[in-house]
This record gives structure tokens, sequence and C-alpha cells, in this order.
């Protein structure tokens, strides 16, 4: 993810362009806005969600935007009260692994404080990019990592630091032990693929 | 009282009285009993953390030897408490290492740990004896490694459930050969691989091990060696109890089992295999304690491990074992005092593990000491919960997660307030709770008018309004622990309740409907507490003092406000509110 791409009204590059997910997939132009699942917004989500079954009448918790959820079973943080080495280390026999969480702590070059996060929450690396931006308040811009000034990068089941975007999603998130969102100038040494 | 007991006599007596509780009163009686007092206390716990300084416990209690610490709130653990939050473990380590340099002991428990920590409880207590970390994080192998190499007279390593950054296995080559002292190592949840010949070097020369608790890593064929080096072992916790079916490797290990007949608590079990279960039958009528929580072997073969373990009085298992598992405990393990079920299928719509509220109810029926009980199920009655109340009036501990949020009795479709209200009304020594169903204020009512001995209190999607917390906060007279999540509650209930705050340890709610404007009021008549509010959203002066914040945590303390929180915490105090507005 080297070149600096721009969209120019003449040449229409958008064929040609690098951007982040599989090939083919418009997703990226039309996608709703992402639905950030981070510490704040999942547990009013469905407790929202929740509250609608049971009929009670309840303030809105007031956060903001409504975001629709995904169509999945929404998972509320936190909840059912189960520690993370539970969560995280049970295998469960179905093979679909749509119940168990993968949390990997994501740290920002400057930042004092990790978070972590739930990747198995967000549908593609646009959700992904845009919780980021909104956790450690900063931007990416999507068309290369050249012009900002943090890129995203991940350490792999190798213990190598890549940057996020370069392989499919799926692939990613399987792969991913821990995120951490580097300066720009240092991110511009790691290996990629294309 | 001034001509009464020498002060050498008192001394003497005091140092029968153990219970903090009971130390505590005695320092109250006059102040030359409080002086005598402080100079020979000898072990300190400090429920949270930020309720008091180091500096303040160093000058009242001049020699300490065991002290123990909690830093985050309970719903760390679930995830609800961002990374960040707060408990660092070193600004007290600092002033103990000045202060307490005979400290033997170290018990910590959802506090961030760094290995500079560690290096410097290495260097700086020389009679370091026992070091618990429970749900800790923040800390690799290497301060691990600075541990076994620096404390020469290592009688516990406990990591408890801690978070590892598992750097190296080499950490555990760093126990000197000279080490001999290590009664009790629990590695059970350290995710690499240690040096196993270290392991069992140091697992040879500990005559006194009594407590081993393996990881995951240490593959089952290598179980048998390292249990040989130790038949003294009271406490064993396996590491994978699975391998290939070979008759070479069952046997070994079925007559090293008949060679430890000290084992009374078994646990580990990742992946077991239900072919190497039957190699236990020897030792299990001596258990009292078995986790087979990490097991996820079904029902037959549960069943015939566990009716052969008639002392059991501790059993925690995954939702595998059914209602026929829990039928067939009733009838085998009569001393049974705490059970544990735990979910395996989290978010599954459809369950092929066929538990319900039956396993419970027989369960109490059948076994007359039972007392603690934590029970993941799909749904419940009224009916069951009253036949449970009924027949274990003795209940301390009882809670209760249906999994779906709001589930009503499934045989009434009614809320649930009747049945934990039976709970609450014949269990009169309850001292721990968590509910869960559909719950309306009703059994706030019930909890407020009759759990008089409750204690701790967890509650998540109940109530309709105020009036719920309000019955809580007004009527549970021992309350210290109370922790709310996604639940109608909102100003007037903990403005009204602002003084009970000062009487209890801490508060936390979350998702609820606290407004910001609430919380500034709150900390500025309330010097003696904590109001912190942690919102991810940005700073709720944005925002109309009467929106909710995210989360709020209110504790009594005498440190005054603490500075070391992260950007999206405020501690709302007279300062702050002439400040913000």
């Amino acid at each position: 993810m080297e070149s600096t791409v721009t969209y120019d009204s003449e040449l229409n590059l958008k064929a040609t362009e690098l951007r982040l997910g599989l090939p083919g997939r418009d997703e990226y132009e039309k996608q709703t806005p992402p639905i950030v699942r981070s510490n704040k917004r999942a547990s009013s989500d469905s407790a929202e969600e929740s509250r609608l079954k049971s009929n009670s009448s309840v303030s809105d918790a007031g956060n903001g935007d409504r975001e629709t959820a995904p169509a999945a079973k929404a998972q509320v943080v936190g909840w059912p009260p189960i520690r993370s080495y539970r969560k995280n280390n049970f295998q469960p026999k179905k093979t679909e692994s749509e119940s168990v969480g993968i949390y990997v702590k994501v740290s920002m070059d400057g930042a004092p404080y990790l978070r972590k996060i739930d990747l198995k929450v967000y549908q593609g690396y646009p959700e992904l990019l845009k919780a980021l931006e909104t956790m450690f308040k900063f931007t990416i811009e999507r068309e290369g990592y050249n012009g900002s000034e943090f890129a995203p990068t991940y350490e792999d089941k190798d213990g190598d630091w890549m940057l996020v975007g370069d392989v499919p999603w799926d692939m990613f998130i399987s792969s991913c032990k821990r995120l951490r969102i580097m300066k720009g100038s240092e991110a511009r040494g790691l290996g990629c693929s294309v | 009282m001034a001509f009464s007991f020498p002060e050498e006599v008192l001394e003497h007596i005091f140092s029968f009285v153990h219970s903090d509780k009971d130390r505590n009163a005695v320092s109250l009686v006059c102040k030359s009993w409080y002086e005598i007092e402080r100079c020979c206390r000898r072990r300190i716990f400090v429920g949270n953390c930020y309720a008091v300084s180091p500096r303040i416990v160093v000058r009242r209690f001049p020699e300490i030897l065991s002290l123990s610490l909690k830093g985050k709130p309970h719903f760390a653990d679930f995830d609800l408490v961002p990374e960040g939050w707060g408990g660092y473990v070193h600004p007290w380590i600092e002033v103990m290492a000045e202060a307490y340099p005979w400290l033997e002991e170290l018990r910590l428990k959802r506090m961030v740990v760094t290995d500079e920590t560690l290096e410097l409880i290495s260097r700086s207590f020389k009679n370091f004896k026992v070091l618990i970390l429970s749900s800790c994080e923040g800390f690799s192998t290497d301060g691990l490694a600075a541990i076994a190499a620096n404390c020469r007279n290592l009688r516990e390593l406990d990591l408890g459930e801690s978070e590892v950054d598992d750097l190296s296995g080499h950490w555990l080559s760093h126990f000197p050969e000279s080490c001999t002292s290590l009664e009790s190592l629990n590695i059970a949840y350290l995710g690499l691989e240690v040096n196993f010949s270290a392991l069992e070097r140091l697992v040879g020369r500990c005559t006194n091990l009594r407590t081993l608790r393996l990881n995951r890593a240490v593959p089952l064929d290598k179980l048998s060696n390292l249990l040989r080096q130790a038949p003294q072992l009271v406490d064993l916790g396996t590491g994978a109890y699975s391998a290939e079916l070979h008759p070479e490797v069952y046997s070994k290990l079925a007559a090293t089992f008949t060679c430890c007949k000290k084992i009374k608590s078994l646990s580990g079990f990742w992946d077991a295999v239900p072919a190497y279960l039957p190699a236990l039958y020897s030792i299990c009528s001596g258990l009292t304690s078995l986790n087979l929580s990490y097991a996820t072997i079904q029902s037959p073969d549960l069943i015939k491990l566990v009716s052969q373990c008639h002392n059991l009085q501790r059993l925690w298992v995954l939702d595998h074992i059914e209602d026929i598992g829990l039928h067939a405990i009733a009838a085998s393990c009569k001393y049974l005092q705490e059970l544990r079920v735990f979910p395996s299928d989290l978010y599954g719509e459809e369950p092929d593990v066929f538990l319900t509220e039956q396993g419970l109810v027989s369960v109490s029926e059948g076994c007359p000491n039972l007392h603690s009980v934590l029970y993941f199920c799909r749904q419940m009655s009224n009916a069951a919960l009253f036949t449970i109340a009924r027949n274990r009036p003795n209940m301390t501990r009882f809670r209760l997660c249906i999994l779906e949020p709001h589930a009503p009795d499934y045989l009434t479709l009614k809320p649930l307030d009747a049945g934990f209200g039976a709970i609450v009304e014949q269990c009169k020594y309850l001292r721990r709770l968590s509910l869960s169903g559909l719950l309306t204020d009703h059994v706030f009512k019930y909890i407020g008018t009759h759990a008089k001995r409750l204690e701790m209190l967890s509650v998540a999607f109940a109530g309709d309004s105020d009036l719920g917390l309000h019955h809580v906060l007004s009527g549970c007279t021992s309350l210290r622990k109370l922790e709310i999540r996604d639940c109608p509650f909102g100003d007037k209930a903990l403005l009204a309740n602002a003084a009970k705050l000062e009487t209890m340890r801490s508060l936390w709610m979350s998702s609820c409907s606290v407004s910001f404007g609430a919380c500034k009021l709150l900390g500025q008549k309330m010097p003696r507490l904590n109001v912190e509010v942690i919102d991810e959203g940005g700073h709720p002066e944005s925002r109309p003092d009467d929106s909710p914040v995210e989360k709020l945590y209110i504790y009594r303390t005498v440190a005054g406000p603490r500075f070391d929180m992260p950007d999206f915490v405020w501690t709302m105090d007279e300062e702050s509110a002439l400040r913000l507005s």
C-alpha cells in the first residue's frame, strides 16, 4: 500500500485504485455508517433491543444516533458474565466460530493506555478502522497510509508486524494477535503484499 | 482503664485476635488499645486500593507482614471496565519497600502489576514468601523470572487467572538449584509452555510442595513423571488431559495416581478425553474439590467419575453435566457445599445440552450442606426457586444466571420476582446474590425487606424505576458492594440515599439512567466519596446535564480523589465541579 492514489475526475482511477477489502467489493462506497461496537455502545444498543422485547418503558440512553444492529444475534458486552479466559480459550463443539470472541489488545504510539477490542464484532476493515479512529481519536486516510500520521498495524501468528488491510478479512482475524497504531513514518518500512 | 494490664500482656492477648473485624473493634476501645493494636497488627486487607493511600496505611501500621489489595471493580472481569482505568500497584510497592522490608506476603486481585513492580518486589523484601496474583495484568514472564531468581524463601507463587505476557518459558529456570522452599505453584492460566525439565527438577527438590497447578501446555504423558516426584501433593491441576489411547500411558497414569493418596483437590482437565478418566478412580473417594469446568466431557462419563466422589465438597462443572448428572450428584455427593455450573455454548440458539432448573432443584434437595451456588442455565421458574429456597435455608451465596436477559418464568411467563423473593426471605444468612431473568421493582422490595445480611448484590437488566434502587439502598443494612448494569435506575434513588454510600465499599452502575448533573451534585455533597464518571464518548460536560453517563463508580475513601486516571474517567468533587461549571 505504498502509492498515493487520488480521485481524478478525468482519469477514473477508481478501477485500479488500491483500497482495503477484497477486490470487486464496492462496500467501501456503499457502506452504511459503521457499527461501532466498543464498550460504550454495545450494552446500550442491545439493552435497548432487549427492553423492546419486554415492554418496559425506559428512557433512551441518549447515546447519539441509534445504529442498526447486525443481522446475527447481538452480542452484549460482558454478558453472560463469564471471565475472559473462559470465553477466549474455550473452543465450542460447533465449527462455526460466531460464538467465541476474538479479543486483541490495541495500543497506539504516544497513548499511554491500551484498549481491547473483539474483532468478531466487525464485519470488515472499514468498520474496524472507523472504530479505531473513534477509540483513539485520530484519522486514517483510506487510499493509502502515506498521507496520514498514523497507520494501523498488527502482529500475526508468526510474530511479524503487518499493515492492517493486506490480507482478506477472515485471514486477518484468525491470525491477528494484537494491534498497534504506529506513527506513519515507522509503518512505511513494513513489508506488505502489494 | 489506664491501670489495666501491661502492654505486653495486651499484645499477647491481641495476638489471638485474627479477623480484621475483631481487630478493628479492639482498636476502637480506647486510645491505648488503639496504639498497642496498631503496632502488633501483622495482616492488612484493603478491599479497594483507592479507599486509602499507602502512606496512611504505613503511618498507622508500622509492622506489617502480609498485605492484600484489590483494585478494579468486579465487573472488570466481564470487560465492562475499559483498559487503563487504574488499579496500579506500583505506588503501593514503592512505599511498602521502604516501610516494610520484612514483608512476607502479597495478595493482589484485579490490579495492574508491571515487570518493574515484580522486580522491585523481588529486590525489596528479603523474606518474601507468598505472591498471589488473581486476575492481574500488565506483567510478563520476565517479571516472573525476577521473582524466581531473587526470592530465596518463596513458598507460594500463584498466578491465578492473571493475563501474563508470555515471552519465554524459561522464566522457571530462574529458580536457583538451591531453592527448595516452594509449597505452592499455580501457573494454570499461563499460555506458553514452560521449560519442562526445569519444572521437573523444581518439583523434585521441593519436597514440601502441596499445590501444583499446571497449564494446558503440559501434556498428559508427562504428568506421570511429574507426579512421581511429588506423591505428597494435596492439590493438583493437570495440564491438558488428553493423549492418544496407549495402554502403557494409561496404566502408568493409573498406577501413579494410586500413589498420590493425599490428593484432595483436582483441576485442569483441558481437552479431557473420557478414556483417561478411569485413571483417577483410585483417588475419587478422597477428593473434596473437583474442577471439571474446562472438560467438555458428556454426562455419562461425568457421572461415572463424580458419583465415586462421595466426599466432594466443591464441584465446578460445565453444563454438559445435564440434569441427569445433577440427579446423580444429589444422590452420591452428600457433603457437597459449593456447586458451580458453567455454560458451554454461550451464543447458540439451540443448545444441545439438557440442563434445566430441575438439576439445581435436585441438588438442593439431595445435598443438605449446599450453601454456595453459581448456576448458568436457559430457563427458570418461580416454582423451582420456591423449592430451592425451602430446601436450602442455609444458602449463603446464590448466583443465578439465566442466559437470556429478561427471560420470564418459562411456565407462567411472569417475572421471577416471587421466586427470588422466596430466596431472600427463607435464606436468612444470604451474603451474596446475583439476579437474572425478567424482574420488576417488586423483587427489590423483597430484597430490601428481607435480605438483611446481604453484603454483595449484582443486578443486570432488571427493575422498572428508581424505586427498585431505593428499596435496596434503604433496606439492605449489611450491603457493601452493589453492581448494576442496564437497569432503569436514575438520579432520585441515588441522591436520596447518598449517605448510604458511605457505609458501603462501592457502587457500580453502567448503562443506567444516572445523569451527569446528579453525579456532579453527589460529588459536591459527599466529600468522603469518590464519584467517578467513566465515559468513552468524550467529556460529559459537552452534553446537557441531564444526559446519562455511561458508567459510574462510587466508592468511599479517606484518600481523596485519585490522580492516576485516564482521560475517560473524571472524579466529581467540589473542585472539579467549580472548574467545569
